[in-house]
């Protein structure tokens, strides 16, 4: 949890500061809850709403530094997938993944999902997370993060490629390791 | 026609904005026709699932 308040308000202790807020704020009502999972979930929820009111009383106050090196890279490796008519090489074109929701019921494949996400560079992780965990809605992501609406788009594909060809190859291994 | 390189992009703006028709429907005769982004098309879905899922057990704590 602190690691990704940290990741997406971009500040230790600030992040730590809401992990602090949000466990408090459960704790005050515990008596409505019942079962670790149940607080968990709830401690959670909490979470995800004070770091969305951080970033908005922020406004576009929020750093965005350049597009780093490791996005370059990240569409390198995209583009490799791709032959000169932008088709899908033969052994890289996407294939079924097996059963993806008995995936969900492993702790290993919970371990890889959290590795691909290390893995992404940190805004574009960041833009994913506001995106697919918090919920906000693209013009909202832009704003705050004083990015052009199709530079998100982008961005939110380049983590979505990243995620889908390493959960694939680092979990369900349904394509070649060489893509 | 669209190739699997803008298609995937198409593919990801529809999880995140409204597509026009006209995209909608050079995504949809594209589909018709490529395997490898149908395939695309599910697991980006997928990666939705999976992150609600992430979140709704703690980010750190798994069943």
């Amino acid at each position: 949890m602190v690691k990704f308040a940290r990741l997406q308000l971009q500040d230790d202790a600030e992040g730590e500061d809401v992990v602090q807020e949000a466990i408090e704020a459960a704790l005050g009502g515990i008596d409505r809850f019942a079962g670790r999972a149940a607080l968990k979930t709830w401690v959670f929820t909490i979470l995800r709403h004070k770091i969305v009111d951080v970033l908005r009383t922020r406004g576009r106050t929020v750093q965005v530094s350049s597009l780093g090196r490791d996005d370059a890279d990240m569409d390198d490796t995209f583009d490799t997938l791709f032959n000169a008519n932008e088709h899908w090489q033969p052994d890289c074109r996407p294939r079924p993944w097996g059963d993806p929701h008995a995936a969900l019921e492993q702790q290993q494949f919970w371990q890889v999902f959290e590795t691909c996400l290390d893995v992404l560079p940190a805004r574009t992780a960041r833009v994913f997370m506001m995106r697919e965990f918090l919920g906000l809605e693209t013009d909202e992501i832009c704003a705050t993060l004083a990015l052009t609406a199709s530079h998100c788009h982008v961005i939110l594909h380049r983590a979505r490629a990243g995620l889908r060809l390493c959960l694939t190859q680092g979990w369900f291994g349904t394509e070649p390791a060489a893509c | 026609m669209l190739t699997c390189k803008k298609a995937t992009r198409l593919l990801s703006a529809g999880l995140d904005r409204p597509l026009t028709p006209g995209e909608r429907f050079s995504l949809r005769l594209h589909l018709v026709f490529c395997r490898g982004c149908r395939a695309f098309r599910s697991q980006i879905g997928l990666l939705r699932e999976i992150s609600q899922s992430f979140v709704r057990w703690g980010g750190d704590d798994k069943p």
